[in-house]
């Protein structure tokens, strides 16, 4: 698309970039909401959390190349392989230090996150790989000069749908708001008969499956993967979940979607010289986000935790 | 003592012992030693008061039992089985309910999420209807705000909340810590009324308490903690009536 001045943004302009910063800030929105679940209950800051993502791309690639399944089952599979993932990370690096210090547990997860992201590079090769989606995801509409494919639509029905799905287990069974419980007090929540290594794994399985998604869905966008492709969104998906207020899932949600439109619309607002900096604006917009309300926009001050 | 030299003796004699037995518990946090040979026991029905100054290590006896704190020496049993190892919640399994100090309610979470919680563990529908709608009886307040976050409720409310939430467990044994804390004096008579109510109907409790008098006048025996260490142990009357006590705790 052409790029355009500040004198000739017009209303389709307009709406275009919102259509663009809604797909991304419902990739967003789906890491986010890994990160603020696991923090909520463990307070670690998972920075493995994006390289799940590539994970679940790969799997994605893995699947349809091997097996040949339909789209919708190599997405299923690469949520469980993803899960599965989550799952062997939490046992192997983040149980046994469980209840040190902050410091100690947000270090322990970049180990992770390098381990992961070097991983891939010596076993599938640096080099990025084709990822295909089939065609009829490809169909591109074009509604008044606004053009959007099916792909577009399927992250914004798939997120939001994958959300609200998130919000009844959370809210109607026992061990969603168990999950809630125990983000909001361990110990009280332990004297409930929680057991709360059920409630990490299942805080590691739903961010991992989310993550996944995210994964193929960026694969999808851009045709192509590499290992080191979960790093970028995983640290935006963080910043967004920091301004949702970390620790709040619809927190996550609402700084998804926030983030990905102000980036989204910043870089097509600004000068085409100024859109190199996309990523810095994101990283200023955190900065500004922490000046004005450091809780996050649903977060809330936290009592000290017994 | 006698509850050792039974426990000694097998295994088997699960009945003749009482239902939480402690044994010279030592547990402190890093330097600092805050139960120091303690031996106590609670018999089925009971309800006995465990009373001290701030600081005595109240809340470490009930934290030891209900394994958020690990002993460091000395034995604790429930049902004749040793708990010191057992995880939090296999130990609420057991039938163990801790109400803890300063209430701890999901501030979050609904009054009815709450008291969902508190049965997370219960597999029995109508049972859990029917404790909660003793909970309901006796503390009405909470069917009036059962949708409401629990955060909006009053200091006494949350305290209801923090007693009905650990009764929803169905517990064998009760273990409250200082349910009167902050709290207005009505409020205080009425939750300590409750108290007394649900020992008549044969709960066993474990009351921690700093007001004493309130404590002693509704207990069948009570320990006096100072520093750790038992200092005084006895029948409530007696305790009520000794001339220490008095003085030191219940300012006469």
């Amino acid at each position: 698309m052409q790029r355009k001045g500040f004198e000739r943004v017009s209303g389709t302009y307009l709406l275009q970039q919102l259509i663009n910063g809604i797909s991304l800030g419902s990739i967003y929105a789906l890491v986010a909401i890994g990160y603020t679940m696991v923090y909520g209950i463990l307070r670690l800051i998972n920075f493995a959390h994006g390289d799940i993502l590539m994970v679940g791309a790969y799997s994605a690639l893995g699947l349809a190349m091997s097996l040949h399944l339909p789209f919708w089952a190599v997405l299923a599979g690469s949520m469980l392989i993803a899960a599965l993932t989550g799952v062997l990370v939490e046992r192997a690096a983040f149980r046994p230090v469980r209840g040190a210090p902050e410091e100690v547990t947000m270090i322990t997860s970049l180990a992770v996150s390098i381990f992961l992201e070097n991983l891939g590079t010596m076993v599938l090769s640096p080099q990025p790989r084709k990822f295909l989606v089939p065609d009829y995801l490809l169909v591109i509409h074009n509604w008044g000069g606004l053009t959007f494919n099916n792909m577009t639509i399927l992250i914004v029905v798939l997120a939001v749908g994958l959300m609200l799905a998130l919000t009844l287990f959370v809210t109607r069974t026992n061990l969603g708001i168990a999950m809630r419980a125990s983000s909001e007090n361990l110990q009280a929540a332990q004297l409930m008969g929680i057991n709360i290594n059920r409630i990490v794994a299942t805080a590691f399985i739903i961010g991992s499956g989310l993550a996944a998604v995210a994964g193929v869905m960026l694969g999808g966008q851009y045709g192509r993967i590499d290992p080191l492709m979960g790093f970028v969104p995983g640290l935006k998906a963080f910043v967004a979940a920091v301004i949702g207020g970390i620790g709040n899932i619809a927190g996550a949600a609402v700084g998804g979607y926030v983030l990905g439109l102000a980036e989204v619309l910043l870089v097509g607002l600004l000068p085409p010289s100024l859109s190199g900096f996309r990523d810095a604006f994101v990283f200023i917009f955190l900065i500004l986000m922490l000046l004005i309300r450091p809780v996050g926009i649903l977060g809330s001050v936290e009592r000290g935790r017994a | 003592m006698c509850e050792l030299s039974i426990h000694e003796s097998g295994e088997r004699q699960v009945t003749s012992e009482p239902l939480l037995v402690l044994e010279h518990v030592d547990a402190g946090y890093g330097n600092i030693q805050a139960l120091d040979d303690v031996s106590l026991h609670v018999k089925q029905g009971e309800l006995v008061a465990l009373l001290g100054a701030n600081g005595a290590g109240k809340t470490t006896a009930l934290r030891v039992i209900s394994g958020l704190m690990r002993p460091r020496k000395g034995r604790v049993s429930f049902q004749g089985r040793d708990i010191a190892r057992a995880g939090v919640h296999e130990i609420v399994q057991m039938g163990i309910a801790h109400c803890p100090e300063g209430r701890q309610i999901f501030a979050r979470l609904t009054v009815k999420e709450n008291l969902r919680m508190g049965a997370y563990l219960r597999r029995d529908p109508e049972g859990v209807a029917r404790d909660l709608e003793w909970i309901f009886e006796h503390f009405p307040v909470l069917r009036d705000r059962l949708s409401q976050s629990a955060g909006t409720l009053s200091g006494g409310e949350q305290q209801m909340l923090a007693i009905g939430r650990a009764l929803m467990s169905k517990p064998t044994l009760l273990l409250l810590d200082e349910p009167s804390l902050g709290l207005a004096p009505i409020i205080v008579d009425r939750i300590f009324k409750v108290i007394a109510q649900l020992k008549e109907q044969g709960k066993t409790i474990f009351l921690v308490e700093q007001n004493a008098f309130k404590a002693l006048e509704i207990a069948d025996r009570a320990y006096v903690l100072e520093s750790g260490r038992i200092r005084m142990k006895g029948r409530a009357q007696e305790l009520m009536a000794n001339e220490d006590i008095k003085h030191a705790y219940l300012g006469g």
